[in-house]
C-alpha cells in the first residue's frame, strides 16, 4: 500500500492535512482530510458570562470573527430574551454584509482566482495572486485590494477594530452611526455592488467562456448530490444574519424548516478518532457513512447549498445574477462542487447590495441602538451563516448569565463529511491508472476542497501563494519513492 | 546588505495574528523589499522539511505566534528557536496564554469529554475519542497529542522578544520590523514596538475623581457615558492593568478593554495588578460594604485573567514544566481512542 500524505496543507486558517493511500496498481484506495488541531472553547467557556461570548469566542478565527461575534450575540439576544431596537439591528446586519462580501472576494481572488485565472497546469510559482495579477493587470489587483480594504474600515468604523471587532452586545451594539459614517458607508455600500457585478463578469468571460472550465464544472469528478441546508428569512430567502433553517433534499423538496432553537432535533454529529472536527448529519436520514445521495444524511452548507435553499434573492441585481446561474446550469439543485465558485459571486453581489440598502436608511443614525436585558437569563440558540456555512452556538446559563453548557457548530464542520468525499473522488479520478502524478494533477485534487473554502482557505487574506502540498508517496513498505512537493518557499514574498 | 531573512508561524491560533501582517498593507510591499519571508504557512508554500534543512540560525527573525496547545507545537517550537537568531513571541497567545489558556483550569480531558463525548449534538454511542495514531484498515493515521497545559512559547524555549496584542496593532508590528531592519533592537526580553505606558495612558476618556465604585455593572447591563471613564461608571476595564500599544480600540468603541495587551511593564502579574486597581477603586470602609462591592463582580478568573491566565503566576505554582508538557491523560499511550478500526 502506497502512501501520499498532504501535510501541512499551507494557507489556511488552522491546521489540515490529506493523506491518500494507493493500491498496488497506484489506485487511490481511500483518502482522509484530517484536522490535527483541537482548542476546547466549548469547556474553556463554561463560567463565562454570556454577554462576554461576542469577545471570547471570536478567538475561535481570527479570520472570520465576525461571524463569531454575531453568533454569539444572537445567542445572548435569545438566553436573555432581549430584542435589539431596529437601528442596533441595522447596524449589526450592514456590518455583517460587509464581513461577507469582503469575505467572499478574499477567497474566490487570493485563493481560488489563480486556479481559472492562470491555471492548474500553470508553473505552481506563478499560480498565486501575484502571478494572477500579472496575467489580468495590475489594476484588478489594485480593484481587488480596495474592496478588501472597504470590508475592513466598515467593520474597524462600526466594531472599532477589524480582528476582533467590539461591536454587538446582548440587547444591540455599542455604537452608534453618525451622519459622517452614514456617508462613507454609502460610498462603500455602492463600490461593493460595483464590484460584485464586476467579478461576475470576470466569472462570465474568462471561466464559463473556457471549453476546458466547463467541462470541469459539469463533469463527474467533481459532483456530489447531497442534501442542502441555508439559512432563510420569513420569505425563504437567503439571509446571512437571521431567520429559520431550511433543508432541501437531493431533488430540492423541502425536508426541514425549523427555528435556530430546534437545531439539536435535525444535527446531531457523528464522531472519528482519527480527525479532531466531527461530521454533522441530518437527523431525518442518520448517519450512512460519507456517501452522497437521497438516503445519506450528508449535507452540504456552502454559498451553492444556500441557493440551493433559498427561493430567489431579495436584492435586484443578485436575483438576475441567480437566475442566470440556474439557467446556464440546468436547474435547481445543483450539485456541480465547482459551481460553488460562482454561487459564492452571487452572494457576494446579494451582500454588496445589503450593505447599501442598510448604508442609506434614513433611521440608520438612530441613536436607539441598544436594549437593555430585563429577564432571567436562561437558554439560547444564535445562528448565522458564516462564509462557508452555517454557524451555531447554543448556551445553557445559570440565573445570573453564566455559562453551564456551550455547544458549538462551525461552518466549515458542516461540510466535514463532503469536503472528504470530494477529495478522495477527485484523487480516484484524477491519480492512478499508470499516469505520471503531476502537479497539474494535485492541483485539480486540490479544487475539490478549495470549493468549500475550508476555513483554512480565507487566512490567505490579500497574500500571494498558492496552496502549497506536501505530497510524499510511500511505497507498501513505508519507504519513499518520491517526493512531489511543490516549489521551496526560499526567497519568494 | 544582504535582505532579511523572516519566518512567521502559527502553532494553537485563530489565524488573527497573520491576518494582523497582511494587514499591513502597501508596508507589506515595503516589507518584501527589506525581507526574504523563509517561510510563512499561513500565507506561502513550504515544507518543514525545508525548516530542517537550514542551517541553525539561518533565520534572522521569528515571528512565532499561537500558544503551545499539542506536542507538534512543542516540536516546531524547538525547531524554529535552533533554526532563528531571533525569536519573537508574537501576539497574546505566544507571549501569555490568550483566552485559550482559561483552558488551564479545567484542563484538556474535560475538554476533549466535552467535545467527544457530552454536547448535544454528539452521536457517539461507542464513545470513541480522538486518537494520536489510529490504525486504518490501509495504514496509520496520526494527529498531534494534546498537552496537560497550554503553554507560552517563553514556557518552552528561550526568547529574544515579544509583541503583545490580540492580534498586534499593525503599527506596532510595523515599528518591531523597522527596529530590526534598522538594528535598533532593545535589551533581550523587551517588548518591541509599543508605547511604554498603559492603555488608561492613550485612553481618550476623563475621570473625574479618585474612582469609588458602589456596584459594578456588566456591559449589557448601563448604557455608559460616552466621556467618562469607565471604570469609574462601575464597569470592570483592565485598562489601568494593561500595557499600551493597541491606541485603546475598545474603549473607543464603547466597550471596556479586557486586557489583550498583557501586563504593563515591571509587572509579573496581570491579573493580581487588575485585582489590585478594582480593589484601589472601590467604595465602603467595612468588611461586609467592601463584600457586597464585590459580590458584584462575575467571573474574576475569566474578567482578571481573560488573556494572561496562560503566563500567571498561578500557572507556575499548578505544574512543573516537564508535567505540563505530557500527553493529557485522555490521549496516553495505552488509553481509550488508541485502536484498531472497528
Amino acid at each position: 500500500m502506497k502512501r501520499i500524505t498532504i501535510d501541512p496543507i499551507t494557507r489556511l486558517e488552522g491546521h489540515g492535512k490529506i493523506t491518500l493511500f494507493l493500491d498496488d496498481q497506484g489506485d487511490v484506495e481511500n483518502a482522509y482530510y484530517q484536522v490535527p488541531e483541537f482548542r476546547g472553547f466549548e469547556s474553556f467557556c463554561e463560567g463565562r458570562p454570556v454577554e462576554e461570548m461576542p469577545r471570547i469566542t471570536q478567538r475561535i478565527c481570527g479570520v472570520c470573527p465576525l461571524a463569531h461575534h454575531m453568533a454569539s450575540v444572537k445567542a445572548g439576544d435569545a438566553v436573555y430574551g432581549v430584542t435589539p431596537p431596529p437601528a442596533g439591528r441595522r447596524i449589526r446586519e450592514l456590518a455583517y454584509n460587509a464581513f461577507v462580501s469582503g469575505d467572499h472576494a478574499t477567497h474566490f481572488f487570493v485563493l481560488s482566482g489563480p486556479d481559472f485565472f492562470v491555471g492548474p497546469d500553470a508553473d505552481p510559482a506563478q499560480r498565486n495572486i501575484l502571478g494572477m495579477i500579472s496575467k489580468l493587470g495590475v489594476r484588478l489587483g489594485q480593484r481587488v485590494l480596495r474592496h478588501l480594504g472597504e470590508s475592513h474600515e466598515v467593520i474597524a468604523m462600526l466594531g472599532g477594530r477589524f480582528v476582533h471587532p467590539v461591536m454587538a452586545l446582548p440587547g444591540g451594539v455599542a455604537k452608534a452611526v453618525t451622519p459622517e459614517m452614514q456617508t462613507r458607508l454609502i460610498e462603500i455600500g455602492e463600490s461593493m455592488v460595483e464590484f460584485g457585478q464586476f467579478s461576475l463578469g470576470l466569472w462570465r468571460d474568462m471561466v464559463l467562456g473556457s471549453q476546458e472550465y466547463h467541462d470541469m464544472i459539469m463533469g463527474d469528478t467533481y459532483l456530489h448530490r447531497t442534501h442542502s441546508l441555508g439559512l432563510v428569512d420569513a420569505n425563504k430567502q437567503l439571509n446571512f444574519y437571521d431567520g429559520n433553517v431550511r433543508i432541501v433534499d437531493v431533488e430540492g423538496h423541502e425536508v426541514a424548516y425549523y427555528p435556530p432553537a430546534d437545531y439539536a432535533q435535525h444535527i446531531a454529529e457523528h464522531v472519528e478518532p482519527w480527525t479532531y472536527i466531527k461530521f454533522p448529519y441530518l437527523k431525518h436520514f442518520g448517519w450512512q457513512g460519507m456517501v452522497d445521495g437521497m438516503e445519506s444524511g450528508v449535507y452540504r452548507s456552502t454559498p451553492l447549498a444556500r441557493l440551493n435553499v433559498t427561493e430567489g434573492l431579495s436584492t435586484p441585481l443578485a436575483q438576475q445574477a441567480y437566475e442566470e446561474f440556474y439557467d446556464y446550469m440546468g436547474g435547481k439543485p445543483v450539485h456541480a462542487t465547482l459551481a460553488t465558485h460562482w454561487a459564492r459571486l452571487v452572494e457576494m453581489l446579494h451582500a454588496g447590495e445589503k450593505v447599501l440598502a442598510f448604508a442609506r436608511h434614513e433611521e440608520l443614525t438612530d441613536p436607539d441602538i441598544r436594549t437593555i436585558p430585563t429577564e432571567t437569563p436562561h437558554e439560547g440558540v444564535g445562528i448565522v451563516e458564516a462564509p462557508r456555512g452555517l454557524l451555531t452556538h447554543h448556551y445553557i446559563t445559570d440565573e445570573q448569565g453564566i455559562l453551564t453548557k456551550v455547544n458549538l457548530i462551525v461552518g466549515t464542520t458542516n461540510n466535514n463529511a463532503a469536503i472528504c468525499m470530494s477529495v478522495k473522488k477527485a484523487a480516484q479520478a484524477l491519480i492512478g491508472g499508470g499516469k505520471e502524478i503531476t502537479q497539474g494533477l494535485l492541483d485539480r485534487v486540490e479544487m475539490a476542497f478549495r470549493a468549500y473554502d475550508p476555513c483554512n482557505a480565507c487566512a490567505t487574506h490579500a497574500a500571494p501563494g498558492d496552496m502549497a502540498l506536501e505530497v510524499l508517496v510511500y511505497d507498501h513498505h513505508g519507504e519513499l519513492v518520491a517526493d512531489l512537493s511543490r516549489v521551496p518557499a526560499e526567497g519568494r514574498a | 546588505m544582504d535582505k532579511l531573512k523572516l519566518a512567521v508561524y502559527w502553532a494553537s491560533s485563530c489565524g488573527g495574528c497573520d491576518i494582523a501582517i497582511v494587514e499591513l498593507g502597501e508596508h507589506l510591499l515595503e516589507l518584501a523589499k527589506l525581507a526574504d519571508i523563509v517561510f510563512w504557512p499561513c500565507a506561502m508554500d513550504f515544507k518543514y522539511s525545508d525548516v530542517e534543512a537550514m542551517d541553525d540560525r539561518h533565520i534572522d527573525v521569528c515571528l512565532f505566534n499561537g500558544a503551545i496547545r499539542t506536542d507538534e507545537d512543542e516540536h516546531i517550537a524547538h525547531l524554529l528557536r535552533r533554526k532563528s537568531k531571533v525569536l519573537v513571541a508574537f501576539g497574546s497567545c505566544a507571549s501569555e496564554g490568550c483566552i485559550p489558556g482559561l483552558g488551564n483550569i479545567k484542563g484538556p480531558d474535560h475538554a476533549l469529554a466535552r467535545a467527544a463525548f457530552e454536547t448535544p449534538t454528539t452521536d457517539n454511542p461507542e464513545r470513541v475519542m480522538f486518537a494520536p495514531r489510529y490504525a486504518m484498515p490501509e495504514g496509520d493515521l496520526t494527529l498531534p497529542a494534546l498537552t496537560v497545559q497550554l503553554r507560552t512559547l517563553e514556557q518552552v524555549v528561550p526568547i529574544d522578544f515579544t509583541i503583545p496584542g490580540c492580534p498586534p496593532n499593525h503599527e506596532q508590528i510595523w515599528n518591531a520590523i523597522t527596529a530590526v531592519v534598522e538594528n535598533r533592537l532593545p535589551e533581550a526580553g523587551s517588548l518591541l514596538g509599543v508605547d511604554p505606558r498603559t492603555v488608561c495612558d492613550q485612553c481618550p476618556r476623563t475621570r473625574l475623581g479618585k474612582i469609588q465604585v458602589e456596584r459594578f455593572f456588566r456591559p449589557h447591563e448601563i448604557l455608559p457615558d460616552p466621556e467618562r471613564c469607565l471604570l469609574e461608571q462601575g464597569l470592570v476595564c483592565a485598562g489601568p492593568a494593561t500595557h499600551a500599544g493597541c491606541g485603546a480600540l475598545c474603549v473607543k468603541a464603547m466597550m471596556p478593554c479586557r486586557g489583550c495587551y498583557g501586563a504593563p511593564d515591571g509587572v509579573l502579574d496581570q491579573g493580581s495588578e487588575l485585582l489590585d486597581a478594582i480593589v484601589a477603586g472601590m467604595a465602603g470602609e467595612s468588611d461586609a460594604e467592601i463584600r457586597r462591592v464585590v459580590s458584584t463582580i462575575v467571573d474574576p478568573v475569566g474578567t482578571f485573567y481573560r488573556f494572561s491566565l496562560g503566563a500567571s503566576l498561578l500557572h507556575a505554582l499548578k505544574k512543573s514544566p516537564l508535567e505540563s508538557g505530557q500527553r493529557c491523560e485522555t490521549q496516553r499511550d495505552g488509553a481509550r481512542g488508541e485502536g484498531e478500526h472497528a
